[in-house]
């Protein structure tokens, strides 16, 4: 039997979802409402809400002290660069694993997701060498490869349990029709699991943006993508609080805008194709 | 063309043998049937000549040639699915017309013989649609579109009707015993049901535990078995078995006696006894006797008309040159 819904239980429902919604977004809100106060007001006593003198002056310094062009598309190189080799490699492996398991490859699964839990700054030291060794040090392809790497096991992870749910019959079926591997992969794998890749690549892409660690530790200037950008405006002394926040929004709009658009992929993304 | 050997093909996973060494020969046009319980290895020695699966030893030849490392895509042969299988994403047409694809036939060609198979199936108004928006019996009839616009060597089947429902079944079994006649091409088929085998095949396997336990006609499988587990599995309802005392006054340790080969009067007989459940089909009732003085349970089939009710007295005479004889091991007698 189905359970009953009242209306009245789905209006509270509905409150209470409005509710922990808008409590998650304040603080994004609120950055964006501070970028438009003046450095006096984003720390007046008590904090204003919407009633006061909104400004663009923020905006039009952070345009003139920094080249915000530069670090947005060091962010897009590193976001999209990572996310789609990650692809390229994931791909395969996800498709050997869910295809053709070995007695092992459940180990190997919990063991790469393992490595998330390692604290990234435990590898700093020898990642930093490395990248002195190798000269990686402030390039974007030297990021492309440490952020693709840190975000492989979840792209793996992901694709895995999408490639699960194509029935294997199918794949067998394409096989006994003639199909080559290449043309099994590409006319008949590929095309059933688009939904799956599409989210991994969505949400793998908001990871990569919002990747701080290592872009603001591995980069000066050259490669520095909107994380180094916002870190830049945070100084020890003087007011500088509408002028971070300023600059955050500008980081963070162009993900904050792909996200919106791309709602449906990405909570099937996150569901991690648990639901149909 | 398509005559199929295999040659003391054996398959293990690991430490356990599904299929000990086993040879069987299929000729080119035959209609064969693999049956046997679940488990018994009957889908997987399908894969195997398939190429779905690869044997840990011995040798397929597919019309002479050995086709044991020769990959599914180039076996000539198709293969109907339990799933069907279809491609979710591609409309029937396109379903239909990929292995054309895949071995690069021209365009018009595709066309020609898609639109060919469709007519032949009843496809033709849904060619557009996706398998989402089809039921269960035109999916099927997709999958064997699929599978016959490539004329192959050998058609398999893998258990292609058990997910569609009685009348359905008995409507495809037909339309397949039809199109065999037809194309006149080999098809191998996997079953679990006894009826489909009887009904459809030229000759059918009996397959326990991996092992051949007969091969023959349907009749031949009827009339006489080899062993005790292909006269219990080959013919509904099961034949009567019978042991002890009765079974060594025939010379045997197992007597069998099919339940329709075992009159009903209503008094005298050879055995006597009390009606327990009595099935009614209307042509024919199933009468289960108990209280025979035999320690089983006898099964009986007779005529619609007869009448006998739960609890009734009931005589049986078999008839006596349809009994059947085992030995301890449950091979046959003669």
């Amino acid at each position: 039997m189905a359970r009953a819904v009242t209306t009245q239980r789905k209006t509270i429902n509905t409150i209470a979802a409005w509710a922990v919604g808008l409590l998650i977004f304040f603080p994004i809100l609120w950055t964006i409402l501070t970028s438009f106060k003046t450095e006096a007001q984003a720390i007046n006593d008590p904090p204003l809400f919407l009633f006061f003198d909104w400004t663009l002056e923020n905006y039009a310094v952070v345009q003139e002290r920094s080249d915000y062009m530069r670090f947005l598309w060091n962010s897009i190189i590193i976001a999209g660069g990572s996310t789609l080799l990650g692809i390229i490699i994931a791909v395969p492996a996800a498709w050997s694993m869910a295809f053709v398991p070995s007695r092992r490859t459940k180990d190997i699964l919990l063991w790469m997701l393992s490595t998330k839990m390692l604290p990234a700054v435990g590898v700093l030291y020898p990642i930093y060498l490395l990248f002195i060794q190798f000269g990686l040090l402030d390039t974007r392809i030297g990021l492309v490869i440490v952020i693709m790497l840190i975000n492989l096991p979840i792209i793996v992870w992901m694709l895995y349990t999408y490639f699960r749910e194509i029935p294997g019959e199918i794949l067998e079926a394409a096989r006994m029709d003639g199909a080559s591997l290449r043309e099994e992969i590409l006319y008949v794998l590929t095309p059933m699991a688009v939904p799956g890749i599409a989210s991994t690549l969505l949400l793998n892409f908001i990871l990569a943006w919002n990747e701080a660690f290592w872009t603001l530790n591995l980069t000066a200037a050259k490669a520095a993508p909107l994380t180094a950008f916002i870190a830049s405006y945070s100084s020890p002394e003087g007011l500088f609080y509408a002028k971070l926040s300023a600059a955050s929004t500008m980081a963070i709009a162009p993900i904050l805008i792909l996200g919106w658009f791309s709602q449906k992929q990405l909570v099937r993304g996150l569901t991690f194709g648990a639901v149909k | 063309m398509g005559r199929i050997v295999l040659e003391k093909v054996k398959k293990s996973f690991g430490e356990v043998t599904v299929i000990p060494p086993l040879d069987l020969e299929i000729e080119d046009g035959e209609f064969v049937v693999f049956v046997g319980p679940s488990g018994c290895g009957k889908s997987t020695l399908l894969r195997l000549i398939a190429g779905l699966e690869d044997v840990s030893d011995g040798v397929i030849r597919i019309d002479g040639a050995d086709a044991t490392q020769v990959p599914p895509a180039k076996r000539g042969l198709a293969m109907v699915f339990q799933s069907y299988a279809l491609y979710p994403h591609m409309s029937v047409r396109k379903n239909i017309a990929f292995p054309l694809r895949m071995a690069k036939l021209d365009q018009a060609e595709i066309d020609k013989r898609v639109n060919n198979a469709a007519s032949v199936l009843n496809l033709s108004d849904y060619l557009d649609r996706r398998p989402g928006q089809l039921s269960g019996g035109q999916r099927q009839r997709v999958a064997i579109g699929r599978a016959i616009v490539r004329e192959p060597a050998a058609f398999l089947f893998d258990e292609p009707l058990s997910n569609l429902d009685a009348a359905l079944r008995a409507g495809m079994r037909l339309d397949l015993s039809e199109l065999h006649k037809r194309l006149n091409t080999t098809m191998i088929y996997v079953t679990h049901d006894q009826v489909e085998a009887m009904t459809m095949a030229d000759k059918i396997v009996v397959l326990r535990a991996g092992n051949i336990e007969q091969v023959g006609s349907p009749l031949e499988l009827y009339r006489t078995p080899r062993n005790v587990f292909v006269a219990g599995f080959i013919g509904s309802p099961k034949m009567n078995m019978i042991e002890g005392a009765e079974a060594q006054k025939h010379g045997a340790h197992t007597l069998g006696i099919r339940p329709e080969h075992i009159d009903v009067v209503a008094d005298g007989g050879v055995w006597q006894g009390r009606v327990g459940v009595a099935e009614h089909l209307g042509s024919d009732t199933f009468f289960h006797i108990h209280d025979t003085g035999l320690a089983e349970i006898l099964t009986v089939r007779a005529p619609g008309e007869v009448d006998f009710r739960h609890g009734d007295r009931i005589g049986l005479s078999p008839r006596e040159d349809q009994f059947h004889r085992f030995d301890a091991e449950g091979l046959r007698i003669g």
